[in-house]
């Protein structure tokens, strides 16, 4: 039986303001329990929310982005539940009015472009975190996230495979880093997913009964929950039994879900409008200056690459994939002028991204900054090192010896060019070597690269190879 | 001397010129609270050690020439306003020994004026009812009959009791559906609501978050415009606040009354009007039409339709504000739970009296799935109804003229098995928040010797126009000097 598989995802992005939500507290992450929550927070008696004007700037942003529609007017809701984490009783959302509705966004899953329909963003407060280990028979509450600016992104029912699931976090992701709105640390949870899985026969129209796996907080754990969703459904279904539509939760340790609660079970959220806030008014004028703001989008800077620095379509996408990667890389092209810009690039997508990998380390986190990345750029393209011995300069630099040129100085690694000089070292290298020239000039071409190999190894591989090839052409025929 | 007969007027006249010090004030109003508050239980939490030490450093302040407005003037306030390091109950069990670590916007601008706090004031719990007598510190007599056991209405049963009673110059009330008027109404008070948004709600416990609105219950006109002009204003805290210049109230009390159209809807006389009341009403009638006001008849046609809306949206939006007492955080506690479902449904379920229950369970049955639509929305609809009536009054007269209330005072008991007898007590007042509208009661005589009210509505914003109505009503009249015996 051929099934195909129906994926819509639920993100929730926590935007980057300096305070929260409702509230003057601050959002940062990692105080001490309880400490950046305030009487709003804490949902106190008589307490009122005021609108962070910040956040609804952010969520405009992403809205725009996507190419979709601001709503004029959007409008708070309240979400109702008891959870001892949730200090209200309810949380403030959106609901029939969401600041953001119906946008789109491309993503590539072997080589191929898909779109995405985003059906609606909206802004919301985060909850509070329970900790129910160290506690004794009872839970800690930190309420240091509640109140912390969201916005949910909820996806159209269009992708169909957990590959393109994760193809299209991963552009979202980077599209709110490019945008600013979140510092996309998914440890964090500033980043998280929700992932709406069904199946259905292929060729059939009608959904099948979908789960809702919760709180996926890495692209890897999405890809594996989803795997597993697909995988747990087409058994039930193929031994004749019946998808239960209910939110499931994913265990890292185990790489499976587990049923949390059924659709009977699930709360009704009482959702009305919050009479504590207004609705929120967005004009023409204000999205024409937050217009102003926005950033060059991935998919425009990765075009631009592409011409300005006559660069592949398939680099141009590495090289944007993020916006501080695209800085960087545009930071060393600024040192090496256009003309090495393709240089730069196979430097930044090679030995960096491998040293960077190797140690797991983001970008911003190089140990090699731009400039001295440059700086060994240009010494191979005006020829003072070869591209091997540039290998070796470079993991100097990044082992913190300092600058290409200190390197090569100290490291006497400069390529001897001088046709006179070289021309000295070839003649007692030829000369060192009757045997092999007899041989050579009674036909025996193949010679010619043990020569080489002779040369680079009396001159410990500091010799122009062009240089050397020529040089050599000529004296062995003598 | 007999502060407790003064106005707040009189009173601030008084301490400025010297005639006694805000010390021998809050002293006496301490001594009256001990004297007669057993009998009223008025006051759920008395700050006498705080009010002495407040009542001297408004002495100090004004012997170095810097008294305000009302610097001095003992006062209490309904204790559904948190106020910093004093408990604030809200009249609930829930909330028996919370003290909030900040002051509401309206007690924090009245302390600015320079007021001086005798204590937090009893309350139907929550604001819920109307007669005082859902207060988990027990029902409140009204001065008016101590013996006769009568309500002095509700949800600010304290402060209309405290004052009428004598045992604080002026207090301040909450209005949601009449909280204010009705009570200040069966107690010979005047009781201001002012328009939606006039005041900020920051720090008033909400009860039903768009009607909700703070208040001074005073014994005149004069006093009350003096007392809103220190609570109205924009607070940046309450988004629902309205950024709309403060007037001077007091200024606009003279205006005079010849020319002035008033309304009078005819729904307001169908059938419920008790007899004393409509004469109470018809004679103040005689005395706007001979200062050269003219009685216009209009007609809010969706006036019939005011209560059941309101018994919809009110406990909707209570049944959410009031999601946050769980029991987590602060406030009762159930002891010895097993589960978190346990702690929630224990701790609420002794937490909240009944009313509050039977108020938390009808919000959350009109919010429910499936219910939404065809209460909640419609509500919200027949309320934009109720507000169109009255925009389209107003394009004809300058102020809506009324009874408060269908009749005097009742007795403790009366009507506590009967919820909707007791929901009816609103049927008058509820439309103006309704519509958000400023609205007052004013004391308009005696039914068998039990006080009524005549009520007055004004357009949005214009507190002035119905403050100057009272005013001058209560310059040609003596109804608002009448005492309760024995107070």
């Amino acid at each position: 039986m051929e099934w195909e598989v129906v994926i819509g995802l639920e993100v929730h992005v926590q935007l980057q303001t300096q305070s929260k939500i409702f509230s003057g507290a601050a959002t940062a992450y990692g105080a001490d329990p309880n400490t950046q929550a305030c009487a709003v927070d804490l949902g106190l008696p008589g307490v009122l929310p005021v609108l962070n004007e910040e956040a609804v700037r952010m969520a405009v942003k992403f809205g725009l982005a996507v190419g979709a529609e601001i709503a004029p007017r959007c409008v708070f809701a309240r979400k109702h539940y008891f959870y001892p984490d949730l200090p209200k009783g309810y949380q403030i959302s959106q609901y029939e009015l969401p600041i953001v509705a119906g946008g789109t966004m491309d993503i590539e899953v072997d080589g191929q472009t898909k779109t995405i329909g985003i059906t609606r963003a909206h802004l919301e407060e985060d909850a509070g975190k329970s900790m129910h280990e160290g506690f004794g028979t009872g839970s800690g509450i930190d309420l240091n996230r509640a109140g912390t600016p969201l916005i949910e992104i909820v996806s159209e029912p269009d992708i169909r495979s957990a590959a393109e699931a994760v193809a299209y976090l991963k552009k979202l992701h980077s599209l709110v880093r490019y945008l600013e709105i979140c510092d996309g640390n998914m440890q964090e949870g500033s980043f998280r997913c929700d992932a709406n899985v069904s199946i259905r026969r292929k060729g059939t129209e009608k959904f099948g009964t979908r789960t809702e796996t919760k709180n996926l907080n890495s692209f890897r754990f999405v890809e594996k929950a989803i795997n597993y969703e697909i995988e747990r459904q087409i058994d039930v279904i193929e031994s004749g039994g019946e998808i239960v539509q209910e939110t499931r939760l994913f265990n890292t340790q185990s790489g499976e879900t587990r049923a949390m609660r059924s659709k009977e079970e699930a709360n009704d959220y009482r959702y009305f409008p919050d009479p504590d806030l207004l609705p929120v008014v967005t004009t023409e004028s204000d999205i024409l200056g937050i217009r102003t703001t926005m950033p060059e989008l991935p998919d425009a800077k990765r075009a631009r690459f592409v011409e300005q620095y006559d660069l592949s379509d398939y680099d141009a996408g590495v090289l944007t994939s993020s916006r501080e990667l695209a800085d960087y890389y545009e930071k060393v092209v600024e040192y090496t002028g256009t003309t090495s810009a393709k240089l730069s690039a196979n430097w930044v997508m090679g030995d960096l991204a491998a040293s960077l990998n190797a140690e797991n380390l983001d970008i911003a986190d190089s140990r090699v900054d731009a400039k001295t990345l440059a700086g060994l750029v240009n010494r191979i393209a005006d020829d003072t090192i070869s591209g091997k011995i540039a290998k070796d300069v470079f993991i100097a630099m990044w082992n913190g010896e300092g600058d290409a040129d200190a390197i090569i100085d100290a490291k006497g690694l400069k390529q001897i060019t001088d046709p006179d000089a070289l021309g000295k070292i070839l003649d007692e290298v030829i000369a060192g070597n009757p045997t092999q020239l007899e041989q050579y000039r009674s036909g025996k071409d193949k010679l010619f690269g043990y020569f080489v190999g002779q040369a680079m190894k009396a001159t410990k591989g500091k010799a122009n190879p062009a240089e050397v090839n020529r040089l050599l052409k000529e004296k062995l025929q003598g | 001397m007999s502060f407790h007969t003064l106005t707040v007027a009189g009173l601030a006249d008084g301490l400025a010129s010297g005639q006694f010090t805000s010390r021998e004030l809050t002293q006496y109003f301490l001594d009256r609270i001990a004297q007669h508050d057993p009998a009223l239980n008025s006051y759920i939490t008395v700050t006498a050690e705080q009010a002495l030490d407040a009542a001297d450093a408004a002495d100090q302040r004004r012997a170095a020439g810097e008294a305000g407005a009302l610097t001095g003037v003992p006062m209490a306030h309904k204790d559904i306003f948190c106020t910093q390091g004093v408990r604030t109950t809200c009249g609930s069990k829930m909330l028996g020994n919370f003290v909030a670590p900040y002051s509401a916007t309206v007690v924090r601008q009245l302390a600015e004026a320079g007021v001086v706090m005798l204590g937090k004031t009893n309350m139907d719990e929550f604001a819920m009812g109307s007669s005082n007598e859902t207060s988990y510190f027990g029902p409140v007599k009204n001065p008016w009959g101590v013996d006769a056991g009568l309500v002095p209405g509700g949800s600010s049963g304290g402060s209309v009791a405290a004052v009428a009673g004598g045992l604080a110059p002026f207090a301040t009330g909450t209005d949601t559906g009449g909280s204010i008027r009705q009570p200040a109404a069966l107690t010979n008070l005047t009781g201001l609501k002012p328009t939606y948004g006039r005041c900020s709600r920051y720090g008033m416990i909400a009860f039903a978050s768009s009607l909700d609105q703070a208040g001074p219950i005073t014994r005149t006109a004069e006093d009350a415009a003096i007392v809103l002009q220190a609570m109205a204003g924009f607070d940046p805290a309450d988004s629902t606040s309205v950024n709309v210049s403060v007037p001077d109230y007091r200024a606009g009390l003279d205006a005079p009354l010849a020319g002035r159209k008033l309304g009078l809807p005819k729904e307001f006389l169908a059938e419920g009007l008790d007899d004393g009341a409509r004469a109470a009403l018809e004679s103040a009638l005689d005395v706007y039409r001979q200062q050269g006001a003219e009685i216009v008849e209009v007609s809010l046609p969706n006036m019939h339709l005011s209560v059941p809306t309101y018994y919809v949206v009110a406990p909707a939006e209570a049944s959410s504000n009031l999601a946050r007492y769980d029991g987590v955080r602060y406030g009762h506690r159930a002891e010895g739970v097993e589960s978190l479902e346990s702690l929630y449904k224990r701790s609420r379920g002794e937490g909240f009296g009944r009313e509050v229950q039977r108020r938390i369970m009808v919000g959350t049955y009109v919010l429910s799935a499936g219910y939404y639509d065809a209460y909640y929305l419609k509500a919200q609809q027949v309320r934009q109804l109720i507000a169109d009536d009255f925009a389209r009054a107003f394009e004809e007269v300058d102020a809506i003229i009324g009874p408060t209330t269908q009749g005097p005072a009742f007795a403790l008991g009366e009507k506590t098995d009967d919820p909707v007898a007791m929901y009816l007590n609103d049927i008058y007042t509820i439309a103006a928040n309704l519509a958000g509208l400023p609205a007052l009661s004013m004391p308009a005589g005696l039914v068998d010797g039990k006080p009524v009210g005549v009520q007055l509505i004004g357009k949005a914003f214009d507190e002035t126009g119905i403050l100057s109505l009272a005013h001058q009503f209560q310059s040609l009249t003596d109804h608002h000097v009448a005492r309760p015996e024995g107070f």
